[in-house]
């Protein structure tokens, strides 16, 4: 038999084809959900923006969505978020890297393999413990005691601040311990064989070179602490104002819609509506910095 | 010449000059060089030496003279313990934690293996180049003042650079381009950048892991022509399981193999035209004329 009478056209079984459809559907359903949820925010923030102008509710600084006059200064909330999520990071990236660092090139393979789980356990405890932690333990036994009454209250952006920094701190610490352990070691023994100490090492060639994955890990963590709202909901209070002092009692963006979702909120509602135009600005915050991110580590790449 | 290994004073071997050129006038002017029947001196001896992987001894009882400003070339088969023996010249491999180290390995009358002496500052005057060329990824002129700088290193960093890159016959090819990322080489001239950084921190010995084994013929003779080069002011210690290159490069050879225990020892040592033509040993002559048994 030569081999020209096997044809050459396209022959594909059926099984090939309902396969290629299944996977096409279920890549779908993420995609169709997304818009869906976008479509619903756009439309109801549209909807509040009829009410209240886009122009007011970006530059204002003052929230007031169920009390008398009510004002609709969105960066009232963002200023909470803000502050907490930046309190967080000021405690979890330098906690996080010195982790990462001392898994990955300090400590022995045994240290490793009892410290790293026990670290990622903390990202896996639920956040609403955290918040009953941060406002049992952190504000009273802590932070009190430490500030003084009169300066620091039972709620504060910096006990939530704090607990939020517990719970990013080991994604910082496990993402960025990756990619430190992805630089080769021949890289890490080019430098010893040159009388480099373990310090120089870590500083000048593994930091640099796992630079990209250590971003990526602080932005999403970032984003991380944006998003968090059980813990914060219990330990910032519910108090939205336009301030960088910590030891105020704030309100961020996703413990508001958690209060007013919560709430006995009347559906097509002026605060009900406000609730997906808060939802809308966090969705684009949180967008922007997963672009930030994945654009850091594109640009920082480093092939081995 | 006479630089302490232990802790304190080492920063100062590679801040006593402008690197290179200081070694030059240190050699021994033309009167005093060694003539052909004068004992050839010393700059590493080992001594008994034994290596063990935890309980696993990989090396067994290992007597080598290292001649000053001379190639020695280790050859013998694979996993008898030559990466071993090398990564334990310079301390390297303290570094895996199973390892374990007996004897005494002498440099300048000094025990590398001594309490006090810091692995740190072996490694400042024993330097190493790998198998896989491993350049960081940073620029080609960062690659190569890494070592000095670690070193604190106080001389004009740019002209320790070029010299450095002029030795290791790259700086032609790199001169134009000395902000481009080493990463960006071919693979024989980042095996050179990885000797033009071994040589910018100017040590005393240079030991080589089967430098050529990832390289294309051209770029292996070029780092041959290299080490012939190099060796007027280092010393060279070259793994390599090409037996031309052994032959070609070298001036003393060392053979190596395993017994039953898969320890490895050292079967014969000499004059590299004496072990490639007339053996004293049966295992070194099955071994070099290829009937590897
Ligand atoms: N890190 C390590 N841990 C445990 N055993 C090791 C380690 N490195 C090497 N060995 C063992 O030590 C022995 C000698 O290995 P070594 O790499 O020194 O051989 P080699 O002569 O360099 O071989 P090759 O020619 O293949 O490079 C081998 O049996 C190897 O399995
Ligand atoms: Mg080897």
């Amino acid at each position: 038999m030569t081999t020209a009478a096997r044809p050459l056209t396209r022959h594909r079984p059926l099984s090939e084809r309902i396969i290629e459809v299944l996977l096409f559907l279920s890549a779908a359903v993420g995609v169709v959900t997304t818009l869906g949820i976008v479509a619903v925010l756009v439309f109801e923030t549209l909807d509040f923006f009829v009410v209240v102008s886009p122009i007011d509710f970006f530059t204002g600084t003052f929230w007031s969505a169920s009390i008398l006059p009510r004002a609709w200064g969105v960066l009232a909330l963002v200023s909470g978020t803000v502050l907490v999520a930046a309190i967080a990071l000021v405690i979890a990236v330098p906690l996080g890297l010195l982790a990462a660092v001392f898994l990955a090139d300090y400590a022995s393979p045994r240290v490793r393999t009892v410290v790293k789980p026990i670290l990622e356990t903390i990202a896996g405890i639920p956040t609403i413990v955290l918040g009953f932690f941060a406002v049992n333990f952190i504000s009273p036994q802590l932070l009190i005691p430490l500030l003084g009454r009169n300066n620091i209250g039972g709620f504060s952006a910096l006990a939530g601040g704090i607990v939020v920094g517990l719970l990013i701190t080991p994604l910082i610490a496990s993402i960025s311990e990756d990619s430190m352990r992805a630089v080769p070691r021949g890289m890490r023994e080019g430098a010893y064989a040159m009388g480099a100490t373990r310090f120089e090492v870590v500083r000048k060639v593994v930091f640099p070179a796992a630079i990209s994955g250590i971003m990526a890990s602080i932005i999403l963590a970032m984003s991380r602490a944006i998003g968090e709202t059980m813990a914060v909901l219990l330990a910032v209070g519910a108090k939205p104002q336009f301030t960088i002092d910590p030891t105020e009692s704030v309100q961020t963006m996703t413990a508001f819609i958690a209060a007013i979702s919560l709430g006995e909120t009347a559906q097509g509602s002026i605060e009900f509506k406000s609730l997906f135009a808060v939802g809308l600005t966090l969705f684009g915050m949180t967008l922007v910095l997963n672009l930030i991110s994945g654009w850091v580590v594109r640009k920082y790449r480093t092939a081995y | 010449m006479n630089t302490q290994l232990s802790e304190a004073p080492v920063r100062e071997a590679a801040t006593n000059g402008p690197g290179p050129a200081i070694r030059l006038a240190t050699l021994p002017a033309g009167g005093a060089a060694p003539t052909v029947d004068a004992a050839p001196e010393y700059v590493v001896e080992l001594r008994d030496v034994s290596c063990y992987y935890g309980a696993f001894r990989a090396v067994r009882n290992v007597d080598i003279k290292v001649a000053k400003n001379a190639i020695t070339a280790l050859i013998g088969p694979s996993g008898c313990g030559k990466s071993t023996l090398l990564r334990t010249i310079n301390r390297m491999n303290d570094l895996v934690p199973s390892y374990r180290s007996e004897g005494q390995i002498m440099l300048d009358g000094q025990d590398l293996f001594a309490k006090e002496v810091d692995p740190v500052a072996v490694r400042r005057r024993v330097g190493m180049v790998f198998q896989k060329p491993n350049p960081f990824p940073k620029t080609i002129w960062e690659n190569v003042a890494f070592g000095p700088k670690v070193n604190g290193y106080k001389g004009n960093l740019n002209e320790l650079v070029e010299t450095s890159l002029r030795r290791a016959a790259l700086w032609d090819d790199v001169k134009d381009k000395l902000k481009q990322s080493g990463m960006s080489l071919s693979g024989g001239q980042q095996q050179r950048l990885c000797i033009a950084r071994t040589i910018a921190v100017n040590p005393e010995v240079i030991l080589m892991d089967e430098p050529c084994s990832a390289l294309d013929p051209r770029s292996t003779l070029q780092i041959e022509e290299l080490m012939a080069e190099l060796k007027r002011e280092y010393t060279i210690v070259i793994v390599t399981h090409n037996m031309q290159q052994a032959a070609r490069a070298s001036d003393t050879t060392v053979f190596m193999t395993m017994g039953e225990d898969r320890a490895g020892f050292v079967v014969e040592q000499g004059p590299t035209a004496q072990i490639f033509t007339n053996p004293r040993n049966q295992l070194t002559e099955d071994y070099v004329s290829g009937r590897f048994g």
